[in-house]
């Protein structure tokens, strides 16, 4: 988990997400960079008409999982401030379903972090979408996550090593067990 | 640990035994352990349950739970070869043994972003 001096801030609601807000918890004046995402509704997939998505979560998981993404990222990069939030219900088309905001000191470290914090959610956070369409629906499934999916039943196993270093920091498990390995392919690039 | 009713038997019969005596009156409380299991999405609508509590014998792993749950509701193993289990809000490896009280999650793929 993060040491008690980060600034993390992670929020899962069915309120639409206030960017301007976020934007301000991650503002410092040591900061001279804020990287951003949103993520918002499309209106068409696979040319279907999409009308609204429809999110839902495994709300203390993923929180946890969100908050331990944010304790990975402070580990690759040098971070002020993190700002997650995730909406959740029927977000319509044009709004935004997710907005990441990272602070630093320099560009380099709040872009990359950024990046890598959206991949890490997509890929193990436990949050649903159901796409809506004029004439059907379906839940959407992340080919991040099926690509991570035996790791994420297997961390303890695949992750010893680099796990039990991450384990000491935070005398507790991580939530999202292969972003240690997530790590080691960035520090490759 | 071992339940007493249980020796006589092979493991693998005892395990069936407690499982199918569960109600019965002769069961010790310390051969059985009682956790919640929450499904989420596409389990959910396959058990039409969001979540429902379930006893299995103790030293049960996760596996075994998600393999008595695909006995009790046929139609998961559909979506049994892409869902994660998590156990109290972690992913787990089958291997775990479930606690009492614990919390099991069968998540299907996810989506979020």
């Amino acid at each position: 988990m993060a040491a008690e001096d980060d600034k993390n801030l992670v929020e899962i609601s069915e309120n639409t997400i206030d960017i301007a807000r976020y934007m301000n918890y991650v503002s410092a004046p040591q900061a001279g960079a804020i990287a951003t995402f949103a993520g918002t509704t499309r209106d068409t997939f696979e040319s279907k008409t999409v009308l609204e998505l429809r999110y839902e979560a495994y709300v203390p998981m993923a929180i946890r999982c969100i908050k331990s993404i944010c304790s990975s990222a402070r580990v690759s990069w040098n971070l002020y401030s993190i700002a997650v939030a995730h909406r959740l219900g029927t977000v319509p088309v044009g709004e935004t379903s997710i907005f990441i905001a990272v602070s630093s000191v320099h560009r380099a470290d709040a872009l990359e972090a950024c990046r890598f914090i959206i991949d890490e959610v997509k890929a193990t956070v436990p949050i649903w979408k159901k796409e809506v369409y004029s004439n059907g629906e379906v839940w959407k499934e992340n080919s991040e996550f099926l690509e991570r999916r035996s790791d994420l039943g297997n961390k303890d196993v695949d992750c010893s090593a680099k796990m039990a270093e991450s384990m000491e920091r935070s005398n507790k498990k991580p939530c999202c067990g292969t972003k240690v390995k997530v790590d080691d392919d960035v520090s490759q690039k | 640990m071992n339940s007493p009713t249980c020796t006589d038997l092979s493991p693998v019969a005892a395990c069936l035994k407690e499982a199918d005596t569960m109600n019965g009156d002769s069961k010790k409380e310390s051969s059985l352990v009682k956790i919640k299991v929450l499904f989420f999405v596409r389990a959910r609508d396959i058990t039409g349950l969001s979540e429902m509590p379930l006893e299995v014998s103790s030293r049960s792993t996760t596996q075994d739970y998600l393999k008595k749950l695909l006995v009790m509701f046929l139609s998961l193993e559909e979506i049994q070869g892409c869902v994660v289990l998590a156990l109290n809000e972690e992913y787990a490896v089958d291997t775990i043994v479930v606690q009492d009280e614990d919390e099991l999650a069968i998540i299907p793929p996810i989506s979020g972003g």
